[in-house]
């Protein structure tokens, strides 16, 4: 019988087979490491005496703890300064390479892996942060690991694994304009519910993925981790080579064509079976906004806050009745008449430069609703140089937005930019947990041009709903 | 990981059950960036209490904490185990231990020894008949030896093989490294590097 993609790439990287009840043994391509997750896992190393294995598959960035405005100044927090200085002795230690604070090329970890061509189709990819599922867009196999872990790849440059299922995530038919990838991630994650994917690797196929952006195809698989699942990957095409040609750390010259010769083979077979198939429709879909407190609790823009009452599973019931008291939302509310005092505009699923782009045509000539303040945070250095050469920092700040420097910024509460308690944002991060973007703040994940949008009127919105509709443009 | 063969050490009695990781260490405490230094957060909030046993000659100097049942339940923070060690623990006794405390134990070298509970009661009497009393734990033979007390114990095997060895996840994947050599002989010239 066929392979799929996933289990291809799983077969390429058996260091060795398990033994009765021990797991198999995978070699890992690349390992990113962030300044949260590796502090003990560097100590770790240092108490055992052993060296970083492959210093050379290994690649460390600042992203969770950073400011995003005033960065040439000292880190005023003293954990997250703290955090900061440790992963740089650490990396000076073990001879590992750091993209920090100020450098052209630092951002969230998701976003300076394929921007530099490290992250590659059939390559392993893990890193010390759930959402390094979004790699899988290459069709690599990447997944989120612990600090144990961490400690385990730098150490061995492998981890002992055990198997997946996998899934096929059919989206057939075209996306209409002014529907994002994230629209389709939100209601695929809204059918199967945030644990339809545990124990699966995803792989999203279908005509709609293959119209797809890299950009795109990152943010639905930056969040197969909300709906549960291992890992999300993507079969390369075209689309994926020519976004990494001549990138700085992709193969060049002859390499390259041998590359491709691989890189083309990285297909599920046709006689492939999945253990579980999901059908979505995309040509049916429209945005999609999240109102409770996990990202399965969404709807299409155009209906109603639901009805707990109306919800015929209890379990369910009860959480989107204390959801509801969190969001302090009514059932039967209009989600198009949900005012907003944030719209946040970044994070390693929606801070590309299609991203800023999409949310720029939306905003120019627009202004925030005075009621709003728009936080625009490129997800990287590289994404705000670019974003500046197109002036895109001209259309948001002209639009009264404010521009930052990259980093994780607003999509979790441990660096400066947070919400108020009670403070209500729309949001293009992936997760909307009690509290995630500060105590007491309230979130509604949205596409980038949902936040544009959102941010001109002050309700939740889409582009659609703007005067002179500025639907044709996306 | 160094290899455990037997240990000997002062017993420290905790009697008290469904003894948590948020009380083993607090959240607080988890926001270092080192893997060693957690013992100030060690049942911090308990060793407010100057009759803590851990504030009681000579049991502060223990090594072998007898612990009620139910001991490592809750969140499945790795420090618990690192606060425990850090503070001097080599073994840890109960007659039941969390499933998630277990797995970190072996993972760090700490021994999670489980026996029976009257066997539990047993040491807690022995121990305080004579505070400072030395306890031999024996992995080979699975048992404690308290003067003439000799009490069993329960560890799997694999556990038990790893922990005599001195085996971590690490040096248990390191013991195929000829695997992982040969395997990167194999690796297409075309992978990516980071340098
Ligand atoms: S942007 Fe958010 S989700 Fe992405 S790595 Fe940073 S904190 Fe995690």
């Amino acid at each position: 019988m066929g392979r799929t993609l996933a289990e291809k790439v799983w077969d390429q990287h058996v260091v060795r087979h398990g033994e009765g009840q021990e797991p198999d043994l995978l070699y890992i391509d690349l390992h990113l490491v962030h300044e949260v997750t590796s502090p003990q896992a560097f100590d770790g190393l240092r108490m055992a005496g052993r060296p970083v294995r492959r210093p050379d598959l290994t690649v460390a960035t600042e992203d969770h703890n950073v400011p995003t405005i005033d960065i040439d100044k000292p880190i005023a927090d003293e954990t997250s300064a703290t955090q900061v200085s440790t992963l740089r002795r650490n990396v000076e230690e073990f001879g590992v390479r750091l993209y920090p604070m100020g450098d052209l090329n630092q951002g969230i970890v998701h976003m300076i892996g394929p921007e530099l061509g490290l992250t590659q189709p059939g390559t392993t990819v893990v890193c010390g942060d759930s959402h390094t599922s979004t790699h899988g867009a290459f069709g690599a196999l990447a997944f989120g690991i612990g600090t144990s872990e961490v400690e385990h790849v730098l150490a061995t440059q492998t981890l002992p694994l055990r198997p997946f299922k996998t899934m096929a995530i059919e989206i057939d038919g075209a996306l209409r304009p002014g529907v994002t990838s994230k629209d389709v991630i939100l209601a695929v994650i809204a059918q199967i519910g945030t644990g339809g994917g545990a124990g699966y690797v995803l792989e999203y196929r279908g005509e709609a993925v293959r119209a797809m952006s890299m950009e795109a195809r990152m943010t639905m698989c930056n969040m197969s981790i909300e709906a549960g699942g291992r890992a999300g990957m993507i079969a390369p095409d075209e689309t994926t080579f020519d976004y990494l040609h001549d990138r700085p750390h992709a193969p060049q010259g002859a390499e390259w064509e041998t590359a491709l010769d691989a890189w083309r083979q990285l297909r599920t077979d046709d006689d492939a079976e999945f253990d579980t198939v999901v059908h979505i429709d995309a040509s049916t879909l429209t945005p999609f906004v999240t109102w409770g407190t996990n990202p399965g609790q969404g709807v299409p823009l155009g209906d109603e806050v639901p009805d707990p009452e109306q919800i015929a599973d209890e379990d369910k019931a009860a959480s989107a009745r204390k959801a509801l008291a969190y969001m302090d939302l009514t059932p039967g509310t209009k989600l198009r008449d949900i005012a907003v005092d944030t719209v946040f505009l970044g994070s390693c699923t929606n801070a590309r430069i299609e991203d800023l782009r999409a949310a720029a045509d939306v905003m120019r000539g627009n202004h925030v609703a005075d009621s709003v303040r728009m936080l625009v945070v490129p997800g990287s250095m590289k994404v705000k140089a670019q974003a500046e050469q197109e002036g895109l920092d001209a259309v948001f700040t002209e639009a009264g937005a404010e521009w930052r420097s990259a980093g994780c910024s607003m999509c979790l509460g441990m660096n400066p930019d947070q919400l108020e308690p009670g403070q209500r944002c729309a949001s293009t991060s992936n997760r909307n947990f009690e509290g995630r973007q500060g105590k007491g703040g309230r979130t509604h994940l949205v596409s980038p041009l949902v936040a544009a949008a959102t941010a001109v009127r002050g309700t939740l919105s889409s582009p659609e709903d703007l005067t002179p509709s500025v639907l044709t443009i996306a | 990981m160094e290899k455990f063969s037997t240990h000997t050490g002062i017993g420290t009695p905790l009697r008290v059950s469904n003894v948590d990781t948020d009380q083993i260490i607090p959240a607080v405490y988890l926001k270092r960036v080192s893997r060693t230094g957690f013992e100030d957060g060690l049942f911090a909030s308990w060793r407010a209490d100057p009759s803590f046993i851990l504030n009681v000659e000579p049991f502060d100097r223990g090594s072998v904490l007898v612990a009620g049942s139910d001991f490592g339940t809750g969140s499945s923070r790795e420090h618990a185990v690192w606060a425990l060690m850090d503070y001097g623990f080599r073994v840890v006794i109960s007659s039941r231990f969390g499933e998630i405390f277990k797995g970190n134990s072996s993972k760090a070298g700490l021994l999670a020894a489980t026996v029976e509970h009257s066997d539990v009661e047993l040491l807690w009497k022995k121990i305080e008949s004579r505070p400072g009393m030395e306890l031999t734990v024996d992995l080979g033979a699975k048992t404690i030896t308290a003067e003439d007390l000799v009490v069993r114990f329960e560890v799997d095997d694999y556990t038990r093989w790893r922990l005599m060895e001195g085996l971590d996840d690490i040096g248990l994947t390191l013991r195929h490294a000829d695997d992982i050599d040969a395997y990167e002989t194999t690796r297409p010239s075309h992978k990516p590097t980071t340098v």
